[in-house]
């Protein structure tokens, strides 16, 4: 195995790995400052943030020669033998020289800057910088111009790492933003007429490691040092990116991707990274009703307490018999398994299928190899795992609709949940007059539709945010969240309700019934023990268990 | 050391020496004719390299050692890149070769390509030499017409296209990956290496970049011999094995307070002194030099003491200064202030850092700034450290940017700083009586004071 020497320490990396000093000395557990550089962005080695001395040990003699000046760690491969410093007198030295550089002409407006508190030039100004200021000269301007619809510049605290420029050319391929001028005139610009304005187009504000680019969406909402961090998985697309949600006292303030090789990398689509409005409309179901009037032409509603829904969603349902349930992908796994569950309980011989599966345009690939999925839903892989062990036939939502209008339901429950707005509702008034004749319709969703206007019982759902469980992406991977807010009050999230429903005591745990349902299907076994931040690879599991190797 | 009869230099003053028909008259194109009919590329590589020559565009770095990095039978394109960028204050040989004798530079291209086995060559040419490049294209058209470029030229089954690039007027497409960048269509900023241009330079293909005076310089060698180039200059130094001497005739562009500035042209090695008194006749006005630039601002300052250096790719070193460079000596008379020098050097670099390098885009900046802040009688003696630290600490050669233009920036600092010292001191003591003694950190932000 290759040994890197970093400050004197040995450790050992892959024979096969090609790691940057910076790098390799992460996994001595020294962090070697850096602006430029981002592992998903080419090298371009300009901020100087990151030099260090290096060296290289002879493998026969043992002796080390040091390279006699300072080296970039972003644009230095390791190999064995390579010693790498990073705190010696002259790295020291330089990295402060840097840093008083980068803050001759930065305007210093740190108390109302949005970006203070996360921000590198503040965190490494403490770590690395001078004490004094040697730059006599008072540099106070501090200008402000869109660049985009939803991002702002703010000129003057760029300190021209270009991560910004690379991202438009290399990952999103629109390529908007530029240098212009020369020198300590440079700006970063947009071209006249051609704003930044595509759909990755927030990741450059994630990107930037100071203040100057600001997300329109977020600036000024929230001091970053109140919020609350929870690792998430996106449920506006198939592709399910890692996220994080950041939050404060059950507000979602914003969305960052979170860095998952298998999935995402490290980015996210603007589609997704603003999609958490819809959690805090005031026109989202909030309660759990029935109607009053039998004949659903009434407009008259009334609100369940929820202990008591459990009861008599079960013994309306029972009574009306003939039940079919539509699962809707927006669910978890766990919560998709319980409701099968639950409706089998009701109705031994109750139609399952998978809930509407909402679509929008095509797939998207961008240049740097990130992908937008047309089919709008997080978790269609692990609903039609769950619903394949309740019935292999696994119907889908026009199955659904054709039991419906066969006259074969009596009555129907269809989860949804699906956020809005979109560009039309998911469900329009033919469709959802399928449901018309049946003695008993329950619709749990997060708005009012067509559907819920003909239902017996209208249940509130809850949005990604605020569930916690299991979803299955596009690529077959699972990844399990936990919930970062509570849902409003009033809400039960539907795994809740089902717990309660199957007769569970306590408070509801995904995690037992990800496990119970891991020990039921071999398909899904690697889903008991913990699951890695990252999720597991379904396919290769369930490639073992059946013994049959597909093309896929 | 004996003056020469111009070699580079011989069509200067030739009525129409730019004409092909006079170029062919002098003994030109022949030599590459005889190469193309009896020699393998590699011979060519073999006389360059025995020839000793070394670029002329600055750095100095021995041309067929450079050409030899290209890597061996490469399948795709290989380019030629020409350096006419000119940029280096104080430079102007490139200048009077393009106008002169152009057919010379076009040869020594031609014999290159060959050599490098490139089939398109480009030159890239500094904007403001508008007479330049209507002798170019002059030259390459009627080169063309002639059958010494395009498809198998002369019936050796050898194809050369070469395509004339003005640039947009900016120093760093001077150095060779902003040359190729700028060339490639991009903003001129700098490489990093590795890769190398002979691995991957121009539109990612290997790629050697050369100056117009090198090119030349093949031509002449082809022309006269390897033992002809070698009889002129310096030979190596016999204690210093990594000394590849500095042989052949070169350009000097002498400039500033001399009585006859001009293009000469003489043996690598004749010193400083010399070349102001017998090709310059002296300082100008009977004056004194107080400093001379040995080879373009970038080089640094010798003093009136160092004069006797000699100027070859050695030499310059020796009393401090960064190198030979572009060998533009541009000698400063004893009136001027240093001061002025070298406020006058910080602006021309930083309008012309590509502001990729941190300590290059501020330092230069910034050092503008002080030089500004001492000639408005502001300055302290402490800002002659701040200025020493900048200088040694900017540039490649410490390590902490990408290109040699901060190198460059820093040289005239540091030199100017430690060889004059004196005067910069007792110019910031008359002009700021008050408060060139203080050393209390500056008052960063009055405005947010209060914090
Ligand atoms: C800032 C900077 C500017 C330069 N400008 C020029 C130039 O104008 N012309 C030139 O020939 N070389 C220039 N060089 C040197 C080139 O990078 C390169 O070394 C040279 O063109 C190689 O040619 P040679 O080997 O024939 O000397 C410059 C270098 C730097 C760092
Ligand atoms: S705006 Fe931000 S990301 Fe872009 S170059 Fe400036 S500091 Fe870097
Ligand atoms: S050293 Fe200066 S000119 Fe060269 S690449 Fe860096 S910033 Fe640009
Ligand atoms: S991170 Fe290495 S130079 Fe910027």
């Amino acid at each position: 195995m290759p040994q890197v020497i970093v400050d004197g320490q040995e450790i050992e990396i892959g024979a096969h790995e090609r790691l940057n000093c910076i790098e390799a000395a992460r996994r001595a557990g020294k962090e070697i400052p850096h602006y430029c550089w981002h592992p998903g962005l080419s090298v371009v080695a300009s901020c100087r943030m990151c030099l260090i001395e290096t060296g290289q040990r002879d493998a026969a003699t043992g002796r080390i020669a040091m390279v006699p000046k300072l080296v970039p760690g972003c644009q230095t491969p390791v190999k064995d033998g390579t010693v790498i410093v990073t705190e010696s007198a002259l790295v020291k030295e330089s990295r402060a020289r840097v840093e008083e550089a980068l803050l001759i002409d930065h305007p210093i407006d740190c108390p109302i800057c949005d970006k203070a508190g996360e921000c590198l030039l503040q965190d490494y100004h403490f770590e690395h910088g001078q004490p004094q200021r040697r730059a006599d000269l008072q540099p106070f301007h501090s200008r402000r111009r869109d660049v985009g619809p939803t991002v702002t510049l703010f000129v003057d605290r760029c300190i021209m790492c270009t991560r910004c420029v690379r991202f438009t050319r290399e990952v999103s391929g629109t390529g908007e933003l530029m240098v212009t001028s020369r020198g300590a005139k440079e700006e970063i610009d947009s071209f006249p007429g051609f704003p930044l304005d595509n759909k990755l187009a927030g990741h450059v504000v994630d990107l930037c490691p100071v203040g100057a680019l600001g997300d329109r969406d977020f600036l000024y909402q929230q001091r970053v040092w109140f919020l609350k961090h929870e690792a998430n998985v996106c449920g506006g697309c198939a592709t399910g990116c890692s996220i994080i949600t950041e939050h404060n006292q059950d507000t979602v303030y914003r969305l960052k991707p979170r860095e998952n090789p298998h999935v995402n990398k490290w980015w996210m689509c603007d589609e997704g990274r603003y999609g958490w409005h819809h959690l805090h409309d005031p026109a989202r179901l909030l309660s759990a009703e029935r109607r009053t009037a039998p004949d659903r032409s009434g407009a008259a509603w009334q609100t369940i307490d929820w202990p008591e829904v459990v009861d008599r969603l079960r013994s309306d349902l029972a009574a009306a018999g003939g039940l079919a349930v539509a699962v809707s992908p927006m669910l978890t796994v766990e919560e998709a398994w319980m409701l099968c569950a639950v409706a089998r309980s009701i109705d031994p011989a109750a139609f399952l299928a998978v809930g509407h599966v909402p679509r929008q345009g095509s797939d998207e690939t961008f240049p740097g190899g990130f992908t937008i999925r047309a089919e709008k839903c997080p978790n269609r892989h692990g609903v039609e795992a769950v619903l394949a062990l309740f019935d292999p036939a696994v119907p889908g939502w026009d199955d659904l609709l054709a039991h419906v209008r066969g006259g074969r339901a009596r009555s129907a429950w269809v989860t949804a949940g699906y956020p809005a707005p979109w560009p039309a509702p998911w469900i329009d008034a033919d469709t959802a007059a399928a449901f018309a004749g049946l003695s008993c319709l329950v619709v749990q969703d997060l708005f009012p539709s067509a559907l819920s206007d003909q239902a017996t019982w209208r249940l509130p759902a809850v949005g990604f945010a605020e569930r916690a469980g299991t979803w299955v992406n596009a690529g077959h991977r699972a990844q399990c969240f936990e919930q970062a807010i509570r849902p409003p009050a009033g809400v039960w999230p539907e795994g809740r309700l089902l717990w309660n429903m199957l007769g569970r005591r306590g408070l509801y745990d995904p995690v037992a019934v990800r496990r119970q349902i891991a020990g039921a299907a071999a398909s899904l076994a690697a889903l008991d023990g913990d699951v890695p931040a990252t999720g597991i690879d379904l396919r290769i599991l369930q490639l073992a268990s059946n013994g049959t190797p597909s093309p896929a | 050391m004996a003056p020469i009869k111009p070699v580079l230099l011989e069509a200067v003053g030739v009525p129409d020496g730019h004409t092909l028909a006079s170029y062919r008259a002098r003994g030109g194109y022949a030599p590459l004719e005889q190469t193309l009919a009896g020699k393998q590329p590699g011979d060519v590589v073999e006389m360059v390299k025995a020839s000793g020559l070394r670029g002329r565009g600055g750095a100095g770095f021995s041309t067929g050692l450079k050409w030899t990095f290209l890597p061996k039978d490469h399948p795709g394109p290989i380019y030629l890149c020409v350096n006419a960028d000119e940029s280096e204050p104080g430079t102007f040989n490139n200048r009077i070769l393009m106008e002169d004798d152009p057919h010379q530079v076009i040869e020594g291209i031609i014999l290159s390509s060959y050599a490098t086995r490139a089939s398109t060559a480009y030159i890239y040419l500094r904007y403001e030499y508008p007479q330049s490049w209507h002798r170019l294209q002059g030259a390459i058209d009627e080169a063309y017409a002639a059958g010494y470029l395009g498809k198998n030229i002369r019936g050796s089954g050898f194809s050369l296209d070469v395509f004339l690039h003005r640039g947009a007027a900016a120093y760093i497409c001077g150095e060779e990956t902003g040359l190729i960048e700028s060339l490639e269509g991009k903003r001129a900023w700098p490489r990093i290496k590795p890769p190398f241009p002979a691995i991957e330079g121009l539109f990612r293909k290997p790629t050697v970049v050369n100056n117009i005076e090198t090119m030349a310089c093949v031509a002449q060698i082809a022309r006269r011999g390897v033992e002809w180039f070698r009889s002129i200059g310096v030979p190596s130094d016999p204690n210093n094995p990594r000394d590849p001497g500095s042989y052949g005739p070169k350009l000097y562009c002498l400039s500033g307070h001399v009585e006859r500035p001009g293009c000469y042209e003489a043996p690598l090695g004749i010193t400083a002194r010399q070349l102001i008194d017998h090709y310059g006749g002296g300082v100008w006005k009977g004056r004194k030099a107080k400093a001379v630039i040995p080879g373009g601002i970038s080089m640094g300052l010798m003093t009136e003491g160092e004069l006797d250096t000699p100027l070859d790719f050695a030499g310059p070193g020796k009393v401090g200064c960064l190198g030979l460079g572009t060998a533009a000596v541009v000698v400063i008379d004893e009136t001027v202030s240093i001061v002025d020098f070298l406020h006058n050097s910080c602006r021309f670099f930083a309008h012309e850092s590509c502001g990729q390098c941190t300590p290059c885009r501020e330092g230069t900046s910034w050092s503008l700034r002080i030089l500004e802040r001492i000639r408005a009688g502001k300055g302290r003696l402490q800002d002659l450290d701040l200025l020493l630290e900048m200088g040694n600490t900017m540039g490649m050669m410490p390590g902490s940017t990408i290109c040699g233009l901060a190198d460059g920036a820093a040289w005239p600092m540091k030199n100017a700083i430690r060889k004059f010292r004196g005067e910069f001191e007792d110019y910031i003591r008359r002009t700021n009586p008050d408060g060139w003694m203080v050393t209390d950190p500056v008052p960063a932000l009055a405005i947010v004071g209060a914090h």
